[in-house]
């Protein structure tokens, strides 16, 4: 399988490199794989998109490991922008037993901290500002 | 109270304690960088036990271990609960140390970049593996429509843990409790200033009837 994210692939212009992730690609990968995949492409000053996002215990280890990888100067942190929940989703045991659960699929756009800005979000619609470095 | 009455209610907390089938659960306080945890973890702590928990301070991450406050009893209508308080630091996808050089040295602005990215790791450990329940505390002149926020929710939600969502600052002129019950509609959201002990009693009676 190629690799998802390679700013070596890219001509070093001042572009910047979105990576846009299927949820077939991501279905088959273990939690830990999900997240070198993102970091390493964040790392290179990527911002990844996920069709379907992380499950709420990938999103817990995502935190983790980012919070490992920051180094003063070299990598600030990750800024990761999902829509917020509709009101009308029902989250309760109840309503999951039920099989009314929401899935994980929701998209989401995670980049170097220093390099997006979140402009709006609302349950429709996420804005940003990507810059280079 | 008669010395009798006194003693007697002494020994049935006593007794209950001891064959009491549960352990005091384990309730963490979680919610962004300066939302106000320790404040209330100070307040809760003082106003039971008449100890503290931890420094407060307005530079965010102060707090950046998570500190557990053991056997902190509640009274309410009668009842006593037991609870142990684990004040959590604020948890965030991003910490620059350049944040804090207005506030101390660069090298002690490194060094507490680096302690508060430990402490948001350790903050979801806790959260995965060793809490009951949760109190989210969010400061309620601040939107509360943030990504943290909305991940952090979904985590809790997910492990099916009981949550209390604490709207703190009330004291504040931005103050708004109704955003924070418009944005987290499925959850019971009560309004309190745990800096100046606004709504206190409001407060310990859903700590007792949630989580006792």
């Amino acid at each position: 399988m190629p690799k998802a994210t390679n700013a070596d692939d890219s001509d070093g212009s001042d572009g910047v490199q979105i990576d846009l992730i299927s949820g077939e690609r991501m279905e088959n990968m273990a939690t830990m794989e999900k997240i070198r995949m993102i970091l390493d492409g964040v790392h290179d000053g990527n911002i990844v998109i996920l069709e379907e996002g992380l499950s709420p215990d990938e999103e817990s280890r995502l935190i983790e490991v980012t919070m490992s990888e920051i180094s003063p100067d070299e990598f600030n942190g990750i800024e990761i922008e999902t829509y917020p929940k509709s009101k009308a989703n029902d989250s309760s045991l109840l309503g999951r037993i039920m099989g009314n659960d929401e899935s994980t699929a929701k998209l989401t756009v995670i980049g170097p901290a220093n390099q997006i800005e979140t402009l709006h979000k609302d349950e429709t619609l996420i804005s940003a500002l990507v810059s280079r470095d | 109270m008669g010395l009798f009455t006194e003693l007697k209610d002494s020994i049935s907390r006593v007794t209950d304690r001891l064959f009491s089938e549960q352990e005091p659960k384990r309730i963490g306080i979680y919610g962004p960088p300066n939302a106000g945890k320790t404040t209330l973890a100070n307040r809760i702590a003082r106003d039971w036990t008449g100890d503290a928990i931890g420094a407060e301070s307005h530079i965010p991450h102060e707090t950046r271990r998570a500190r557990r406050k053991e056997d902190v009893q509640i009274e309410r209508n009668g009842k006593s609960v037991t609870i142990d308080i684990v004040d959590t630091p604020g948890v965030t996808t991003k910490v620059d140390y350049e944040e804090f050089t207005d506030e101390m040295e660069h090298d002690d602005a490194i060094r507490r970049s680096r302690e508060a990215t430990e402490g948001v790791a350790e903050a979801m450990h806790w959260l995965r593996e060793d809490v009951d329940g949760v109190i989210y505390v969010l400061d309620s002149a601040e939107d509360p429509i943030t990504q943290v926020n909305t991940m952090l929710i979904g985590i809790i939600e997910s492990r099916d843990l009981p949550v209390l969502i604490f709207a703190n600052k009330i004291d504040l002129d931005d103050s708004s409790v109704k955003r924070i019950e418009d944005a987290f509609p499925q959850h019971k959201t009560i309004p309190l200033s745990a800096k100046e002990g606004d709504n206190m009693d409001e407060v310990y009676d859903n700590i007792a009837e949630y989580f006792g």
